[in-house]
């Protein structure tokens, strides 16, 4: 059984490798080992070489899993570095095989990965490039041709203090993580300077995912309030804007209030406002 | 004497080769280990929450407060769950009226191009950058009276 060979190779650590199966939507802590399912079926029973006849060929092929943020790779098993709930998903399109495996965990530091989307805000300009504080380790820098439409004789108009909307292409914990504001066919897309007024204000990041979540109703409830346009960075910075400053920070109270309130307490400021 | 000739033959170049490769591996350096294959690894390690859950696009505005955002959410939204836009047939045909607009800037911007430095400074911009083309009055020669 995986867990008797896990005892006997890791007794000195006091470590027991679980299947990552049965741990799904539990609460993970750092420092767990956790086997993938192809793993256990090879230490069953049965496992003098034979392979158990398996009749959805999915699993057999030996597809490759991805561990995303929380999880590590340590040989052939996933080490755990972050507590929070275990998620898996399956993959969509069937052939690449294995899924993600990730856990749901929750902190207000940002930490820069490459790819993510963020609002930072310009605090220096030095000669070619901008430096932008994105709430990492280090303020990230941003080319002045890293925007649409920019040449070396038309200049982007960025002054310091203003919002930028971009995404980073290069964040690892060796070098300084650097941003622009175009996507790989040279088109902005939505990424750019934020325009004139509204607010920023910071939240958790697990607050961020939440919002952004595909079935989110909070968003649908408040796309209903009144005209508005937000923007999320995927480093805890939301910046708002509404018609009048008042509902600008009606809008802010709100999504800074909700990632403490049951769905009840949720509509009842809803229909509270709606009224009005 | 050999070293003025343009070429050596091959020969001499080969024992050249030859004798210079003797004196490298000689004198390189080189770990007495036996060779380590690695074992073919089926994780992959990614950091990006953008992989594991399907999250929506950053920029969002509703009830027609910034109608170039939600041309936006309706794109970005779309591409992520594959489907068919079929809008874009539509866009491109490009109408007369904006043709002619297109134009009128157009002779400006390249105007400028061939304009001399003086001359640039005559070329004036609207509200939205775009460049009017300005009448160029020539100097004509004025008859001393």
């Amino acid at each position: 059984m995986a867990e008797a060979g896990g005892i006997t190779t890791e007794s000195v650590a006091g470590d027991r490798a679980r299947a990552a199966r049965t741990m799904l939507d539990q609460v993970v802590l750092p420092g767990e080992e956790l086997l993938l399912p192809e793993q256990e079926d090879a230490e069953g029973p049965g496992g003098a070489g034979e392979r158990p006849l398996r009749l959805n060929a999915g699993t057999r092929s030996r597809g490759r899993v991805v561990c995303g943020p929380g999880l590590r790779r340590s040989g052939d098993r996933l080490l755990v570095t972050k507590c929070g709930r275990l998620r898996h998903k399956e993959p969509g399109g069937g052939s690449s095989g294995g899924g993600v495996y990730w856990v749901d965990s929750q902190q207000k530091r940002y930490v820069p990965v490459k790819g993510d989307h963020v609002i930072g805000i310009v605090t220096a300009k030095s000669g070619d490039i901008f430096k932008v504080d994105v709430g990492g380790s280090e303020p990230a820098s941003l080319s002045y041709l890293a925007f649409e439409g920019a040449t070396k004789r038309n200049r982007p108009n960025v002054q310091v203090g203003d919002l930028i909307y971009g995404q980073f292409v290069v964040a690892n914990k060796d070098m300084e993580p650097e941003m622009v504001c175009i996507d790989s066919c040279g088109r902005a897309s939505g990424m750019g300077v934020i325009g004139q007024d509204g607010l920023l204000f910071k939240v958790t990041l697990g607050l961020i995912r939440k919002l952004l979540a595909p079935d989110c109703e909070i968003l649908q409830e408040v796309g209903k309030l009144y005209p508005l346009e937000i923007v999320f960075g995927m480093n805890g910075r939301i910046w708002v804007k509404a018609k009048t400053i008042q509902q600008t920070l009606i809008l802010a109270n709100i999504l800074e209030a909700c990632e403490h309130m049951t769905a009840d307490q949720r509509k009842q400021i809803f229909s509270r406002l709606a009224e009005s | 004497i050999k070293f003025m000739q343009r070429g050596l033959d091959l020969e001499t170049k080969k024992q050249l080769e030859e004798e210079e490769k003797k004196i490298i591996s000689e004198e390189h350096w080189y770990l007495d280990l036996p060779e380590l294959k690695e074992k073919e690894c089926f994780i992959i390690e990614e950091q990006s929450f953008s992989l594991c859950e399907d999250l929506l696009y950053g920029r969002m505005s509703f009830r027609g407060f910034n109608p170039e955002v939600e041309k936006l959410m309706l794109q970005m939204n779309a591409k992520n769950k594959v489907e068919e836009v079929e809008d874009e047939a539509v866009e491109l045909d490009v109408s007369d009226e904006e043709m002619a607009r297109r134009y009128e800037t157009l002779v400006g911007t390249i105007g400028k191009k061939f304009a001399k430095k003086r001359d640039r400074a005559s070329y004036e911009e609207d509200e939205n950058g775009h460049i009017k083309p300005t009448v160029k009055v020539k100097k004509m020669f004025l008859k001393p009276q």
